[in-house]
């Protein structure tokens, strides 16, 4: 007992040490992880928006009264049988078109058995030998390794199925039970697993911000990672290069995506420790702790998993039809075409992105923020189209580096800050037309942003926030910053060049921010090299 | 009476094979046709040790008492090691005798769930709506069953 305590305390020891190493190797240009390489793969599990559940009639509502959306079906009383819901399948195919899938025309149910009290059946109906879809791909983009730019990369998906959640367990330690409330019990789900190829937790979480947004996009699932609709779980190990895969461990049920990304690198850290202090990974599920920061091992560990999957024999095969295999006869509400649903597909993200770039010529990260804000997309469309604009780039700087700045700094959503297209087109056209400067730009958000019945000319009017741009006006400014700062012009004719940054900043002062400030360097320049 | 005297007379011909076969062929055959298996075909035996046994209570949640009950199990899965022999190849498994029957779909509407009164009645014990259940999975331990069979 007291030698586990120390290995314990061992263990953390060397995960600080790690930690301290890989920040000082980083700052070095080392990384510690270059002697190691982390292997991830995802289990994402997202619930389908549907009226109702997979194999029951019951109602999906979120936080609706306890146990009242349960059937007999749901509470597996004996003598009832599961009936497909047609929204989960089309959702499904959705998904598996998507996300570039191939779909098996005829896929099967099966049995997945084990023991706990939210699952009432004992088993779980899923898909293991013959799943809805396999393979599949996705793009996404995700920093590179330099953590610099944006970049293209590619994730491989083994397959996707239908099945069902479980019901909630909220365990009371104290009183030593759990309570179970089985409304969740039987809600479809999708089981989106991705072959383990990410290399580091900043991928996973770029992965899972794509696939979320696709999602949202096809309109088959909310998305919201906090109200439990996504949920992923990550499969963590590690080797050296050109070594054959570790051994993994599983941290489960990790419900926000900085959660998942902080998981997988404490994981990381503590399998390197252990493997470096000549000890064995262990091969078992953990979870993450959110206070300590830390996973932690949640199940037995002598615990054999053993499922025996069993064919569902209440469910023939679910058959899927094209345009060209359509039976005659069928009533058209038992026929699920594949190629109908295709065609009801909108843009996905990643297309979309590709088009606001050659459409507007705009930057990869930018037209990566505008596909993941689709009011402020629009906003930024229309200020386009009404307007003849020179300069797309000035709209999208605006829109990106100081609307949507504005907006998150007071941790609002631009669709709820009630600014509208007018506004913001206006500003656009007021910095192009250089009669305001970045700063009184800021300020003029600022008052919008509490009082959005006025308009930025309006605002300007009322508050005499015009740009100085008169040549004469500046000119003088300058000579006076010029003449109250002697020692700082020696020091930029001496050949500092930088404090020149600080004679344009009293320029600023004087004139309170509203100055032109191409036209002041231009000016200040002239001057001092004279 | 003389009608049911005559039937019972004519039954044996009626059911004499070689009337029964002028109506076509027969999936009977004439002659036995299975053999006696041959042991040594067969993989060697499973052994039941108390690893597996453990093991298997824990999944099934059963409780072997005793030995002649390990025993009565290692026969009917010796039994069924049979359909080993049975050779496969290029057959697809057929999982249910309904596999080529079309599967209903139901459209998407709410249409029961309603129920928990009558699912909270059944229950045997309800804490504020919520059904109870022990804590968590408890592992069977390996001791009582190694003390059982001291006892034994």
């Amino acid at each position: 007992m007291v030698v586990r305590l120390f290995m314990r305390q061992f263990q953390h020891n060397l995960i600080r040490q790690l930690k301290r190493y890989s920040k000082r190797a980083a700052l070095k240009g080392e990384r510690l992880e270059s002697q190691w390489e982390t292997v991830i793969g995802l289990e994402i599990h997202a619930q389908i928006s549907a009226k109702s559940k997979l194999f029951s009639g019951s109602g999906t509502t979120f936080a609706s009264p306890i146990n009242s959306m349960v059937s007999f079906f749901d509470a597996s009383l004996p003598g009832t049988l599961p009936v497909l819901n047609r929204r989960c399948v089309e959702a499904g195919i959705l998904t598996a078109l998507a996300l570039q899938c191939r779909l098996n025309l005829v896929s099967m149910f099966d049995r997945k058995h084990y023991f706990y009290a939210d699952l009432p059946a004992g088993y779980q109906i899923t898909q293991q030998r013959c799943p809805l879809a396999k393979d599949g791909h996705v793009e996404y983009l995700a920093p590179d390794e330099d953590h610099r730019k944006l970049v293209l990369k590619r994730a491989r998906l083994t397959q996707l199925q239908l099945e069902q959640d479980s019901g909630k367990s909220l365990h009371d330690v104290e009183m030593s039970h759990s309570l179970i409330d089985l409304n969740r019990a039987g809600i479809g789900l999708m089981e989106i697993i991705t072959e383990p190829e990410f290399c580091s937790a900043v991928e996973a979480a770029s992965f899972v911000r794509e696939l979320q947004l696709i999602l949202q996009v096809i309109g088959v699932c909310d998305g919201k990672m906090e109200e439990g609709s996504l949920r992923v779980d990550a499969s963590v190990s590690v080797r050296r290069p050109s070594e054959p895969l570790g051994i993994r461990s599983e941290i489960k049920n990790l419900n926000s995506i900085r959660h998942l990304m902080r998981s997988i690198e404490f994981e990381t850290l503590r399998q390197i420790s252990i493997l470096e202090s000549g000890g064995q990974v262990l091969n078992e599920t953990r979870a993450y702790d959110v206070e300590t920061g830390e996973t932690v091992s949640m199940r037995d560990k002598e615990r054999l998993h053993d499922y025996r999957f069993m064919a569902e024999p209440n469910l023939p095969p679910l058959r899927l039809y094209t345009n060209d295999t359509v039976p005659n006869g069928v009533p058209s509400d038992q026929i699920i075409n594949v190629d109908e649903l295709r065609a009801m597909l909108p843009e996905l993200p990643n297309a979309k992105r590709e088009r606001l770039k050659k459409q507007y010529g705009l930057s990869v990260e930018h037209s990566n923020v505008f596909v993941n804000e689709p009011t402020l997309l629009e906003c930024f469309e229309k200020i386009v189209a009404n307007q003849n604009l020179q300069n797309v780039k000035i709209a999208s700087n605006i829109c990106i580096n100081e609307v949507l700045a504005a907006v998150n700094k007071k941790n609002i959503a631009f669709s709820a800050s009630n600014l509208s297209a007018e506004s913001v087109g206006e500003l656009v056209e007021l910095v192009q037309d250089e009669v305001i400067s970045l700063l009184t730009l800021r300020k003029i958000l600022e008052v919008l942003l509490q009082d959005s019945s006025k308009l930025p000319k309006q605002v300007i009017e009322e508050r005499g926030w015009h740009q100085v741009s008169n040549e004469t006006a500046l000119e003088n400014i300058c000579c006076q910053v010029i003449a109250a700062n002697p020692k700082v012009v020696d020091d930029y004719r001496d050949g500092k060049t930088k404090v020149f940054n600080y004679l344009i900043g009293e320029v600023q002062k004087k004139l309170s921010g509203q100055s032109n400030v191409k036209a002041v360097v231009r000016i200040m320049k002239q001057k001092l090299d004279t | 009476m003389r009608t049911i005297a005559l039937y019972r007379a004519l039954l044996p011909a009626v059911l004499s094979r070689r009337v029964i076969r002028s109506f076509g062929s027969m999936k009977v055959p004439d002659h036995p046709t299975w053999e006696p298996i041959d042991e040594n075909k067969l993989p060697p035996p499973q052994s039941f040790d108390a690893k597996m046994v453990d093991h298997l209570e824990r999944l099934a949640l059963v409780d072997f008492g005793n030995q002649e009950s390990i025993d009565r199990l290692s026969k009917a899965v010796r039994f069924a090691d049979q359909l080993l022999l049975v050779d496969t190849t290029g057959v697809e498994p057929m999982t249910s005798v309904l596999e080529e029957r079309a599967l209903y779909i139901r459209q998407d509407n709410v249409c029961e769930g309603d129920s928990r009164d009558v699912l909270l009645k059944v229950a045997e014990k309800v804490v504020e709506e919520y059904y109870v259940a022990p804590p968590g999975n408890i592992p069977l331990s390996a001791k009582i069953r190694s003390s059982e069979e001291k006892e034994e």
